[in-house]
C-alpha cells in the first residue's frame, strides 16, 4: 500500500539497514580476533540474530505483515534458540 | 463419461485436454491431482527397486558366510536401500501423493497455492532421484556409509559419497517446496466457513508435516554441503585432526533426521484419522486433541534428536535430557492411538480393505512405538544399540506405520482417484499375506537384536541362523503379498467396476464430488458449516 511519500522514507530506512548490516559483518570479523573462549560462539550467534532480525523486519517486510505471520516467525525463532541451547547441553558438559 | 446431472459439463481430470497432449500433458501438468499421480508412479518404481535390494540382503543373510555377494557389495546395497527408501519413498510418500491429491479437495480448494512450484517440485524430485540411482553405477562404487553418511568415515571413503549426498540435497529441495506450498495453501485457500478447527484431520497432519519439511530440511542440506566441502577441500568441520568435531555431524544430521521420521509418520496418522471415522460411521473421538497432538509431535519432535547418539560420546547431561524429551514426545502419539480406539468403541465397524490396513497400522505402530521407548531409555539403548533390534523397531514404525498407512490410503482413495473399484476379496487375501510376511520378516529381528546380532553385518554367528532364516522367508512372503496387492489395485483401476462418488459413505468433502474429480474439483465453491465428521 505504498504511495510515493512512504517510498522515499522507505529507501532511507533501507539504506540505514544496509549500513547496520555492514557494521555487524565488520563486528563479526573483528570479534573473531579477540579471544573469548567458549563465548565466541555466543557472541557470533547474537550478532547473527541481530542481522537476521533487521533483514526480516525491513527487507522481508515483516514489519508490515499480520500478527499471525509475526507469531509464526516468532515460534520458529524460539525453536531455533531451543535447538542451539540443547546442543550446548552436550558441548558445555562434555 | 458423463454423469449427466451436473449443470456444468463434467470432464474428469484424467480425460481433461489441456495445452499438451499425451505424456507431455502429464509432465507439464500443474493440476495437483496429476502431479500426485506422477509422484505415485515414480515412488512406486523406486519402492520396487528398494524392495529388490532388500530381498538381496535377505538372501545374503539367509545362511551364515558368503551367500550371493561380497561384503563390500552388501555395504553398498544396504546404503542404497536406505537412501532410496528414505529420501525417495517414505519422505515424499504420503504428503506428495495423497497430500497433493486430497489436501486441496479436503479444504474445498481448486488447487494448491503455487501449482507451477508444485510441478517444479516433482521435476527436481526426479532429478535428485536420478542422481541417487546413478551414484550406484559410478566407477568408484556405490556409497558404503549407510544412509546416514556418518563422518568421519564418509569424509574418507573412496566410494561415490558426493553424488549420493548431492542427490539427497536436491531431493531435500523438493520436500521444502512441497512443505511451503502446503502451508500457504492451508492458510490461504480454505473454503468459506472452513475454519482451522473445521478442517479434516489429514490436512491438519499435513500442516504439521509441512512445517517440519520447511524448517528441518535446510539443516540436512547444509550438513551435506559441509560434508562435501570437507571431502573436497579438507576444511575440518568434522575431522578432529583439523580442529573439527565428528559429533557435530551427528548433531546436525539428526536435528533433521529425527523430525524427518515425523514427516513420514504424521501424514500416516492423518490418513488413519480419516479412515477410522468412515468405517465405524462415528464422529471421531477427541477431534481437537488429535489435531493439536500433530502440532505437539512436530514441535517436540524437533528437540529429541540426541537419542540416536547415546553411545557416541555425548555428555552425560545431554543423554538424560534427550531421554526425558523422547519420553515426552511419546505422549501425543499415544493420545492419537487412544482416540482412535475410543472412536471405534461401539461403532458400526465395516471390515473393508482400507480399514484392515488401518487396524494393522495401529497394531504395528504400537509395537514400533513401545520398542522405541526401549531405545529412548539410555540404559537399554546401550544394550541394543546398532543391533537388529533397531532395524526391527525402525521398520515397524516406517513400514508398519507409514507403509501400511500408504496401503490403507490407496485402498481408501483409489475409487476416487480412478473412478473404479478394486476386488475386495483379492485385496483381503493380499492384506493377509502382507501382514503375516511383515511380522515374520521383522519380529525375529527384535529377538536377534536382543541376543546381540549387529545390524549392517554381512555375516553372523551360527546361533543366529534360525531367526535369520525365518526373517528371510518372511521377506519373500511379504514381497509376494505386495505383488498381489499392486496387481489387484492396477486391475481395479483399469478394469474394475465403476465406483460411485461415495462408496464408503464418507463425510468429508472428497466424497461429495464425482469420481474421478473434475479438473477444478468443485463446480461451485463449497461452504462449510460443521465439523467434518458428522455422522450422528
Ligand atoms: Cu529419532
Amino acid at each position: 500500500m505504498a504511495n510515493n511519500v512512504s517510498h522515499t522514507t522507505e529507501y532511507r530506512t533501507l539504506g540505514k539497514v544496509l549500513l547496520f548490516l555492514m557494521l555487524c559483518t565488520f563486528l563479526t570479523i573483528t570479534v573473531t580476533g579477540i579471544h573469548l573462549g567458549p563465548f565466541s560462539v555466543t557472541v557470533a550467534l547474537l550478532i547473527a540474530c541481530a542481522k537476521a532480525y533487521t533483514v526480516m523486519t525491513y527487507f522481508m517486510h515483516l514489519k508490515y505483515e499480520s500478527l499471525l505471520l509475526k507469531l509464526l516467525v516468532g515460534f520458529v525463532f524460539v525453536l531455533f534458540v531451543l535447538i542451539i541451547l540443547i546442543t550446548f547441553i552436550d558441548y558445555a558438559f562434555r | 463419461m458423463s454423469s449427466g446431472t451436473e449443470k456444468v459439463e463434467y470432464v474428469s481430470y484424467l480425460d481433461h485436454q489441456g495445452k499438451y497432449k499425451g505424456i507431455l500433458g502429464w509432465i507439464f501438468a500443474t493440476d495437483h491431482k496429476r502431479i500426485a499421480l506422477l509422484y505415485m508412479y515414480s515412488i512406486a518404481a523406486f519402492f520396487f527397486v528398494g524392495v529388490i535390494l532388500g530381498l538381496l540382503m535377505k538372501i545374503e543373510l539367509a545362511a551364515p558366510g558368503q551367500t550371493i555377494m561380497k561384503p563390500q557389495t552388501y555395504n553398498g546395497i544396504f546404503t542404497v536401500h536406505g537412501v532410496i527408501m528414505i529420501f525417495m519413498v517414505v519422505i515424499p510418500g504420503l504428503s506428495a501423493v495423497f497430500g497433493n491429491f486430497f489436501l486441496p479437495i479436503l479444504i474445498g480448494a481448486k488447487d494448491v497455492s503455487f501449482p507451477k512450484l508444485n510441478r517444479f517440485s516433482w521435476w527436481i524430485f526426479i532429478v535428485g532421484s536420478i542422481m541417487a540411482v546413478a551414484s550406484q553405477f559410478l566407477r568408484s562404487g556405490p556409497p558404503d556409509t549407510g544412509w546416514t553418511f556418518y563422518a568421519p568415515y564418509s569424509t574418507t571413503t573412496g566410494t561415490s559419497v558426493i553424488l549420493a549426498t548431492s542427490a539427497a540435497f536436491v531431493l531435500g529441495f523438493s520436500s521444502i517446496l512441497t512443505g511451503l506450498n502446503f502451508i500457504v495453501t492451508i492458510h490461504q485457500l480454505r473454503a468459506p466457513g472452513m475454519k482451522f478447527f473445521n478442517m479434516p484431520l489429514f490436512p491438519w497432519a499435513l500442516y504439521a508435516t509441512a512445517w517440519i519439511q520447511l524448517l528441518a530440511t535446510p539443516i540436512v542440506g547444509i550438513t551435506l554441503v559441509m560434508l562435501i566441502a570437507e571431502r573436497l577441500f579438507g576444511i575440518g568441520f568434522f575431522d578432529p585432526n583439523l580442529g573439527g568435531d565428528p559429533l557435530l555431524y551427528q548433531h546436525l544430521f539428526w536435528i533433521y533426521s529425527h523430525p524427518a521420521v515425523y514427516v513420514m509418520i504424521l501424514p500416516a496418522m492423518g490418513v488413519i484419522s480419516e479412515i477410522i471415522p468412515t468405517f465405524t460411521q462415528r464422529k471421531i473421538y477427541g477431534y481437537k486433541a488429535i489435531a493439536l497432538s500433530s502440532l505437539a509431535i512436530a514441535g517436540v519432535g524437533f528437540l529429541v534428536w540426541g537419542h540416536h547418539m547415546y553411545t557416541s560420546g555425548m555428555s552425560e547431561q545431554a543423554r538424560w535430557f534427550f531421554s526425558l524429551l523422547t519420553f515426552v514426545v511419546a505422549v501425543p502419539s499415544a493420545i492419537k492411538v487412544f482416540n482412535w480406539l475410543a472412536t471405534m468403541y461401539k461403532g458400526s465397524i465395516d471390515l473393508k480393505p482400507p480399514f484392515l490396513y488401518a487396524l494393522s497400522f495401529i497394531f504395528l505402530f504400537i509395537i514400533g512405538g513401545t520398542t522405541g521407548l526401549l531405545l529412548g531409555s539410555v540404559a537399554t539403548n546401550i544394550q541394543v544399540h546398532d543391533t537388529a533390534f533397531v532395524v526391527a523397531h525402525f521398520h515397524y514404525i516406517i513400514f508398519g506405520g507409514m507403509g501400511f498407512a500408504f496401503f490403507a490410503a490407496i485402498h481408501y482413495w483409489s475409487p476416487k482417484i480412478y473412478g473404479r473399484m478394486y476386488d475386495f476379496k483379492r485385496a483381503n487375501i493380499a492384506w493377509g499375506i502382507i501382514f503375516v510376511g511383515f511380522n515374520m520378516l521383522y519380529f525375529p529381528q527384535f529377538i536377534l537384536g536382543f541376543q546381540g546380532m549387529p545390524r549392517r553385518y554381512f555375516d553372523y554367528l551360527p546361533q543366529f541362523q534360525g531367526g535369520q532364516l525365518v526373517s528371510s522367508i518372511g521377506g519373500f512372503i511379504l514381497a509376494t503379498g505386495l505383488f498381489l496387492m499392486v496387481r489387484n489395485l492396477v486391475l481395479g483401476a483399469r478394469k474394475g467396476e465403476i465406483a460411485p462418488a461415495n462408496p464408503w459413505n464418507g463425510s468429508t468433502l472428497e466424497w461429495q464430488i464425482p469420481s474421478p474429480p473434475s479438473l477444478e474439483n468443485f463446480d461451485e465453491e463449497p461452504v462449510i458449516k460443521q465439523n467434518p465428521y458428522d455422522y450422528e
